[in-house]
C-alpha cells in the first residue's frame, strides 16, 4: 500500500515541481516517448532487466513529443522518439537541463500506408498519397481503384509519426481538415481493418490484417515494398530513424543500456519486434542520414 | 423487600438521568464537531473549484499579451476567417497548430461541440423526459423502484467505456444503417453521449414532475381529464422550469463529455453544418494536445484559454439551470 501510494505520490510531484532531473546513479531508467517504439523499449527493457538483475527500466509511451518535452523537463532519463528532434527542442534541452542533448538512432522504421484488404489497389506513388491527405484527391476511382469516398486516417499531432509524414510526404503541406485523426497506430489500423474505403499510414510492426500498399517514389520508379531489404537500401521511399535521446553523454548504467541495445542482442530484438535494425555501417546507407535530416526550422 | 424497590427505583432514575445528561453533552461536542468538519469539507471543494478557475485563468490570460503568442494566435486568428496565402490551403478555417504556419481557428472545435452536444440532446432528451414522465405518472410503485435506480446506473458507466462501445460496435451499425461515409461523425458520438446525458436529464425531470403537487393531478381528474391528458397537460406544463434546467444540465455535461468525443467522433476539425462530417471537439482537443504541448509556448496557452471557455460556458450553463429550479420551485409554492 505504502509502495502503491508513493509511486503515485512521486512522480506527481516530479511533474507538478520539476524537482532535480532524476539522476541515473539509483540505477532505475525511466524511457519514454514515441507510441511506434513503446513496444520495442519495454522488449528491450525485459530482455535488458532479465540479463542484469537490480536494474530497474520503466517505459512508457505518450508520443515523440510528449517524450521530448519530458526530457526538456527531467522527467525522463532517456526519450524514445520517432522523429528527430528539432533544434529549438534541443536549446531548450540545454538550456533546462545544463547538458547538450545526444541523439542516438537506434532502429530503422519503415511507414507503411495501410489499405483495406478488400480495397482492390496495390500501389500508391508519393504524390498520389500526398493528394490523398493534402484533399486534392478525394475518389478512389482517381488513384486506379473503385468509384468511393476516401475515407483518410491520420495520427494526433502530438506523434512522431505524424510530423514524420507531414514532413516527408506532404512536404510539410497541411493535411486537409477532412482527415480524421485517431490516437495510436492500432486505433488507426483498427479502423483502416473495419473500413473498406478507407486509408491510414503508420509502423509497419502494428499493420496485421489489413495489407500495405506499394509504394513509388515519382511515377518513373518502380512500386516497392516496405520489406526490410528495401528499407534498409532505401529503395522504399518513406523510411525513417527512430531514436533515443539523452541529455548528456549517457554513462554508468545507462551507457550499459544503449550499448547493449546498439550491440547485436539488442538489435536482433529490434527485428524480433518488426522494425529494422541499423544499417551495419553508417555509410553503406542511403538512407537519409541523421545528420542530414536535422530540420533547419524557418 | 417492598420499600427497597422504590428506592432502587429512585437510584436507577437518579443514575439514568446523570448518564443522560453526560450522554447529552457528548452528543452535542459530537454534533459540534461534525458540524465543523462537513463544514471543512464544504470550504474545500469550494475553495478547490475556486483555484482551478484561477489556475486555468492564469494559464490562458498570456493570450492577450505575451508577445509570441499573439503573433501566432492572436483573438483575430482564433475567432476571424483568415487567408494563409497558399493555394494548398484555400480554407478560412482551419485547426492546425503544428506545422510551418500553426493555424489555430477554434470555429471548427466550437462548431463540431455544437454539433455533437445538439445531436445528443435530440436523441437524449425526449427519451429521457419521456421516460421521467412514465415513471412519475404512469409506472405502479414496483415498477418505480426498479425503473428509478437502473437509468440512474448508467450515469455510473465511464465515459471511457460508452466511447469504446461507440467506436467498435454503435459505428459498424450507424454506418450500416444509414450509409455515412464518415466511420466516426457527429451522429455515432453524439448518440453515445445521449447514454451519458440521458442520467442526468431523467433525474433532473423526474424530481420536477413529482415535485407538482398531488392537488393539480386531482384536480384535472376531478374534471374528468384522462390520465394521459393530464400528464401531458397539467403535470408537464407545471413542471417546465424544473425540465428545462434538466436540459441545460444536460447541455452542460455534454458539453464538457470528451472520452466519447474523442474516441467516437473522427476528430476531423471541418468547419461543416453537415452532421454526418467527423467533428472535433473542443473538450477531445484539450485532451489530445495538451499532453504534447511546449510547456508555454502559444500552443498552450490557446489549449488554457479553450478551457477557460468550456469552464466559463458549463458554469453559466449550469448557473442558469440551478436558477431554473428555483424558479420552479417558487413557481409551484405559489408564491
Amino acid at each position: 500500500m505504502k509502495t502503491k501510494l508513493l509511486s503515485v505520490v512521486l512522480p506527481l510531484l516530479s511533474v507538478c515541481s520539476q524537482i532535480s532531473p532524476i539522476q541515473a546513479q539509483d540505477k532505475s531508467i525511466t524511457i519514454k516517448g514515441s507510441d511506434t517504439m513503446v513496444l520495442l523499449g519495454q522488449r528491450w527493457a525485459e530482455v535488458y532487466m532479465k540479463k542484469n538483475p537490480g536494474s530497474r527500466i520503466q517505459v512508457t509511451g505518450g508520443g515523440s513529443g510528449t517524450g521530448i518535452a519530458a526530457l526538456i523537463n527531467g522527467t525522463t532519463d532517456i526519450c524514445e522518439a520517432s522523429r528527430p528532434m528539432k533544434d529549438k527542442e534541443k536549446e531548450d534541452a540545454k538550456a533546462k537541463r545544463g547538458a547538450a542533448v545526444v541523439e542516438i538512432p537506434v532502429a530503422v522504421d519503415g511507414l507503411a500506408i495501410y489499405l483495406n484488404s478488400a480495397n482492390p489497389i496495390k500501389e500508391l506513388s508519393l504524390d498520389q498519397i500526398k493528394g490523398i491527405y493534402t484533399g486534392k484527391i478525394t475518389n478512389w476511382k482517381d488513384v486506379g481503384g473503385k468509384d468511393g469516398k476516401i475515407i483518410a486516417y491520420s495520427r494526433e499531432n502530438n506523434s512522431g509519426t505524424y510530423a514524420y509524414f507531414k514532413e516527408h510526404v506532404l512536404a510539410n503541406g497541411d493535411f486537409h481538415p477532412t482527415i480524421q485523426t485517431l490516437p495510436g497506430t492500432s486505433a488507426v489500423t483498427n479502423a483502416v481493418a473495419k473500413d473498406p474505403k478507407s486509408i491510414g499510414y503508420g509502423g509497419i510492426a502494428y499493420a496485421k490484417g489489413i495489407h500495405h500498399a506499394m509504394v513509388k517514389k515519382d511515377d518513373s520508379t518502380p512500386a516497392v515494398e516496405p520489406s526490410m531489404e528495401n528499407v534498409l537500401s532505401a529503395k522504399y521511399p518513406i523510411s525513417r530513424y527512430l531514436y533515443w535521446y539523452t541529455a548528456g553523454e549517457p554513462s554508468g548504467e545507462m551507457k550499459k543500456l544503449v550499448d547493449w541495445v546498439l550491440g547485436p542482442e539488442g538489435q536482433k530484438l529490434v527485428q524480433e519486434v518488426g522494425y529494422y535494425p541499423l544499417p551495419k555501417a553508417a555509410g553503406d546507407s542511403t538512407l537519409a542520414s541523421p545528420a542530414a535530416s536535422k530540420k533547419k526550422k524557418k | 423487600m417492598n420499600v427497597n424497590v422504590p428506592a432502587n427505583r429512585s437510584e436507577l432514575t437518579i443514575a439514568h438521568a446523570n448518564s443522560l445528561s453526560s450522554h447529552l453533552t457528548g452528543a452535542r461536542l459530537k454534533d459540534f464537531l461534525f458540524g465543523k468538519f462537513i463544514l471543512f469539507n464544504a470550504v474545500l471543494a469550494i475553495s478547490t473549484i475556486f483555484l482551478i478557475f484561477i489556475y486555468v485563468g492564469k494559464e490562458a490570460i498570456p493570450i492577450f499579451y505575451d508577445a509570441e503568442t499573439r503573433k501566432e494566435a492572436s483573438l483575430h486568428r482564433l475567432f476571424a476567417p483568415q487567408d494563409y496565402g497558399s493555394p494548398d490551403m484555400p480554407l478560412p478555417f482551419v485547426w492546425q497548430p503544428v506545422g510551418e504556419v500553426p493555424k489555430y481557428s477554434v470555429l471548427p472545435l466550437f462548431l463540431g461541440t455544437l454539433k455533437v452536444t445538439i445531436i445528443a440532446l435530440l436523441f437524449g432528451a425526449p427519451l429521457a423526459i419521456a421516460a421521467a414522465l412514465y415513471t412519475a405518472e404512469f409506472a405502479s410503485h414496483r415498477v418505480r423502484e426498479i425503473v428509478k435506480p437502473v437509468v440512474e446506473l448508467l450515469a455510473g458507466i465511464p465515459s471511457v467505456v460508452l466511447g469504446f462501445l461507440a467506436l467498435i460496435v454503435f459505428a459498424t451499425w450507424l454506418q450500416d444503417l444509414f450509409g455515412f461515409d464518415y466511420r466516426l461523425n457527429a451522429v455515432t458520438a453524439g448518440i453515445a453521449m445521449a447514454l451519458a446525458i440521458i442520467p442526468i436529464i431523467y433525474t433532473v425531470s423526474e424530481d420536477a414532475l413529482t415535485s407538482v403537487p398531488r392537488t393539480y393531478r386531482e384536480a384535472s381528474l376531478a374534471l374528468g381529464v384522462a390520465p394521459w391528458k393530464t400528464a401531458w397537460s397539467v403535470v408537464l406544463p407545471a413542471a417546465t422550469p424544473g425540465i428545462f434546467a434538466a436540459l441545460i444540465l444536460g447541455f452542460g455535461r455534454a458539453m464538457g463529455e470528451t472520452m466519447v468525443v474523442l474516441m467516437a467522433s473522427g476528430n476531423a476539425a471541418i468547419t461543416s453544418l453537415r452532421l454526418t462530417d467527423s467533428v472535433r471537439t473542443i473538450s477531445a482537443t484539450i485532451a489530445a494536445e495538451l499532453g504534447e504541448v511546449v510547456f508555454q509556448s502559444p500552443h498552450y496557452y490557446v489549449l488554457f484559454f479553450l478551457g477557460a471557455m468550456l469552464f466559463v460556458l458549463t458554469f453559466l450553463l449550469n448557473m442558469l439551470g440551478e436558477y431554473f429550479v428555483a424558479n420552479l420551485k417558487r413557481k409551484l409554492m405559489g408564491r
